[in-house]
């Protein structure tokens, strides 16, 4: 059921979801769903509440495991291996597919150590490289001119949109593939959230995007790809302008029209 | 009179009563206020009671021996002489003995229960634990002396004789006559009584910590170890020595289950094998049969030491506990 | 197609970092200890209940119950003096101790937000929650034994309420404020007057809640042993008067275990393993009961 991009096959697909079905216990919260995500873009997912984007994306980085009863089933191949199977390594998975949430949270640690935190569990950089790692992630995410100097002040000191941010830097320190946005800016008021908006089509150059957003304008504005999904079924996927300007399902429409949800 | 209608006579007569139910009301509400307070405040007299008592009952012995009371080793009814060194330091010995012991295992049981247990075991474990928090410590005492002295002498007690009872100054802790019974026995049975108490504690603790932090950690591919020691323990610290210093408080007041196994010796000695004294055991085998009044006098004053001892020590935990709840209440 | 330069599986790039590598294995150690320690305390106090049972089964017959202490030396006997006085002073404690503990409750729930004097009382409730048990005999043996010159089944009972108000005290005062301000709000906006509001809308709706933190109270005060010891004393025979020294459960087995005589030591577990069932089974009575009152 659903329409594959229309041109381009030639880019790249870091993700391929194959007839994943996914349950709470015996609630049936994916249906079947089918779904490339293409390399360095930002692919979107919107939809009304309760229609499972957030659970899709949970799957990509096997958040779901930490909870009993929750249980995926069919593929998600990621560079050629299927990381729902039960042997792949999780915490490996999680270096590479990277996850902020709706809500802030940065560790109760320094703004250096929030960062450092994430290179440590893979790499034994000396102090110097990890002072440049450091800067290097806080610039991308247009954080180091704010808190240049203040390093060694904790993490919590900052302001809700600063933390988002800091979040999203320490997400890029690790230098993953994938980067997955929950919800990243529902928190946050509207001048923080034009901030990290700027920021995703930036980031986009050099990471996977997978973001999930409640706010249809904000997938119009920042994704290359949407996916409208709807009770657990992916309803429609394509490339944002389509999808918005000319969607080819009328459910989609009514969605974006604002018909309904 | 006559050009007022029926309506506005009917409406000031239920005015009147309006007026009568408000002030009616207000004087319960007076009432409900002061009868409340009084019940409240009477806590409050009880543990100021308990102190003036205490003191009350302490003086004569204080009058007595005055601050050396505190250090004087000795105890000697016969001659009427009391000190309350000897007991102070039972008390202290196996608090903190009991608190090493008990520490590591009733962490390793909270964090198991909130980190690692499955969820299907989640619930009759965590009962289990508040199940047996709620055993009585005469059981304790009982098991301590029967059951857990003998092997003690028997294995345990040869065992750490052997090993650490030769390395230089730790040795002289384990010297002496191996009879079962003693300080170290004393601060074991001490130690499984309030392993419970403190697991409870420190559970309640761990489950402050908000889901999405930990979230956090583990979709940076963080191990569940890591994240416990990374996230869940700089986050809880404050209410993690709340909870231990809980314990202790309890610990220091225990009589029970200390009594049947510390030996009740009024001796001091190095060794953790000796037979000592707690306040509490010191307390409860004399106090029935003491005599003179130097001898009921100077057990008031232990009872008031251990008092002020427990008050600090759960006063401590407390303001450390709160200050943990405001952390769950605030974000 | 995967990039070059990144590892197509992510199970090569575990097994080949090094660091990751120690990690994990930092991980496995410290859940195996976490786990052992789990099996280790379960394993002590295991032990210590089937011991008790063991121990305790043989002496438990229809002779506990209708027999009372046997003196010294003398053959069988039973425990029933000691769980007639025993009922006698928890009850009365109960009764003593519920009101007090209750309205205490309710004040520090009312007014608790407003008043320093609300919040010392509960701070101070909270530390007499786990005060030395033993001196709590000491002081009623002080205000009250020490002045009318006996001891009494009354002076135990006094000394066993004060541990249970503060156990009463605290869950009345914790069930009142999970009370949601709905509806607190809601009898308000009717026009009920404050003291209406606290009892028949506030504490009503946690009657189940306040109950059982009274039997929790009960089921503390029941193996309470030091408060006892220079209050209640101990009696040798059968009396239900209050106003003299009275046979006590914990007190009976405390000095019975203690002693040469094999019937004593036997009594004295069987007295242990009647109390602590007991006990657990308030526990779990009171557990029950607030889960099954909460379904609604």
């Amino acid at each position: 059921m659903t329409t594959q991009p229309s041109m381009n096959m030639i880019n790249k697909k870091t993700l391929e979801i194959k007839d994943l079905n996914f349950y709470y216990g015996t609630f049936q919260g994916l249906k079947n769903i089918n779904l490339d995500i293409q390399d360095k873009k930002v692919t979107a997912f919107i939809g009304p509440s309760g229609c499972g984007k957030s659970t899709l994306l949970r799957t990509f980085n096997r958040m779901y495991d930490l909870y009993p009863g929750q249980r995926a089933e069919g593929e998600i191949l990621y560079h050629g291996s299927n990381i729902l199977d039960p042997g792949q390594d999780v915490n490996m998975l999680r270096a590479k597919v990277g996850m902020v949430f709706q809500k802030p949270t940065p560790f109760p640690m320094s703004i250096y150590d929030n960062i450092a935190f994430g290179v440590r569990l893979y790499e034994n950089l000396p102090k110097g490289e990890m002072d440049e790692r450091v800067e290097w992630a806080l610039n991308k995410a247009a954080l180091w001119t704010e808190v240049k100097d203040k390093l060694n002040k904790s993490g919590l000191s900052l302001s809700g949109g600063q933390q988002q941010r800091l979040c999203i830097a320490r997400g890029v320190a690790v230098k993953p593939d994938v980067l997955l946005l929950d919800e990243p800016t529902s928190a946050l008021d509207p001048i923080s959230t034009a901030k990290i908006e700027e920021l995703i089509s930036e980031l986009k150059g050099d990471y996977t995007i997978a973001i999930v957003t409640h706010n249809m304008q904000q997938a119009a504005r920042c994704s290359d790809y949407t996916a409208y999904m709807y009770l657990g079924e992916l309803v429609e996927f394509g490339e944002t302008d389509q999808i918005f300007m000319n969607p080819a399902k009328k459910d989609t429409q009514d969605y974006i029209t604002g018909r309904f949800g | 009179m006559m050009t007022q209608n029926p309506n506005a006579q009917r409406e000031a007569a239920f005015g009147k009563t309006l007026m009568a139910t408000m002030r009616r009301q207000r004087v319960q509400d007076f009432l409900f206020h002061k009868i409340t307070f009084i019940f409240a405040l009477s806590v409050l007299l009880v543990l100021l009671g308990i102190i003036a008592s205490l003191m009350i009952g302490a003086w004569p012995a204080l009058k007595e021996f005055g601050l050396p009371f505190i250090t004087s080793v000795e105890w000697d009814p016969v001659n009427d002489q009391y000190g309350a060194a000897i007991a102070i330091v039972g008390t202290l010995v196996t608090s903190f003995l009991a608190l090493l012991i008990a520490f590591p295992i009733s962490f390793g049981i909270a964090l198991f229960l909130t980190e690692i247990c499955p969820a299907w075991l989640k619930r009759p474990l965590g009962t289990a634990v508040e199940l047996l928090a709620g055993v009585p410590s005469i059981i304790y005492g009982m098991w301590g002396l029967f059951v857990f002295a003998p092997l003690f002498s028997d294995y345990i007690q040869p065992a750490l004789a052997s090993t650490l009872g030769h390395l230089p100054v730790i040795g002289e802790l384990f010297r002496g006559p191996q009879m079962g019974i003693g300080i170290l026995a004393a601060g074991i049975i001490l130690a499984v009584m309030i392993i419970p108490f403190i697991a409870s504690v420190m559970r309640d603790v761990f489950e402050i910590v908000p889901p999405v932090l930990k979230e956090s950690a583990y979709a940076m591919g963080c191990t569940k170890w890591e994240v416990v020691r990374k996230i869940v323990l700089p986050y809880t610290r404050i209410g993690v020595v709340g909870g231990v210093m809980l314990g202790l408080g309890r610990a220091l007041g225990e009589t029970m289950a200390i009594t049947f196994v510390i030996g009740n010796a009024h001796k001091l000695s190095w060794s953790l094998f000796a037979a000592g004294n707690s306040i509490a055991s010191t307390l409860a085998n004399e106090f029935a049969e003491a005599e003179t009044v130097l001898h009921v006098s100077s057990l008031f004053a232990l009872g008031l030491i251990l008092f002020l001892i427990t008050f600090i020590v759960l006063s401590a935990a407390k303001l450390m506990l709160v200050g943990m709840s405001r952390k769950e209440g605030a974000k | 197609m995967s990039a070059e330069n990144l590892s197509a599986n992510l199970m090569q790039a575990a097994s080949n970092n090094p660091v990751y590598r120690r990690r994990l294995l930092v991980h496995r150690v410290g859940i195996a200890l976490s786990f052992l320690a789990m099996v280790l305390g379960l394993f002590f106090l295991g032990w210590i209940l089937f011991t008790l049972i063991i121990k305790g089964v043989g002496a438990i017959g229809w002779n506990i119950f209708t027999q009372t202490t046997p003196a010294p030396g003398s053959e069988g006997g039973g425990l029933m003096n000691a769980i007639v006085g025993s009922l006698l002073m928890v009850g009365a404690a109960t009764l003593i101790s519920t009101p007090i503990g209750i309205f205490a409750g309710v004040y520090l729930a009312e007014y608790g937000e407003v008043s320093i004097f609300a919040k010392v009382t509960r701070f101070v409730t909270d530390i007499m929650l786990s005060a030395p048990s033993i001196v709590i005999g000491l002081f009623i043996y002080a205000i009250y034994v020490a002045q009318v010159k006996h001891f009494s089944g009354w002076a135990g009972s006094f000394a066993i309420s004060l541990i249970a108000i503060p156990v009463v005290v605290r869950t009345t005062d914790n069930m009142l404020n999970l009370v949601p301000t709905s509806l607190r709000e809601a009898a308000f906006a009717l026009g009920a007057p404050r003291w209406r509001v606290a009892t028949f809308v506030r504490l009503r709706a946690v009657k189940a809640g306040v109950i059982t933190g009274v039997l929790l109270a009960v089921a503390r005060i029941s193996g309470e042993t030091a408060p006892l010891l220079f209050t209640a004393l101990n009696n040798q025979f059968y009396s239900s008067n209050m106003n003299a020294p009275m046979a006590n459960l914990p007190v009976v087995i405390y000095q019975f275990a203690m002693s040469p005589y094999d019937n004593w030591r036997d009594l004295a577990w069987g007295g242990a393993l009647l109390i602590t069932f007991s006990v657990l089974a308030l526990n779990i009575l009171s557990r029950a009961l607030f889960k099954q009152k909460n379904q609604h």
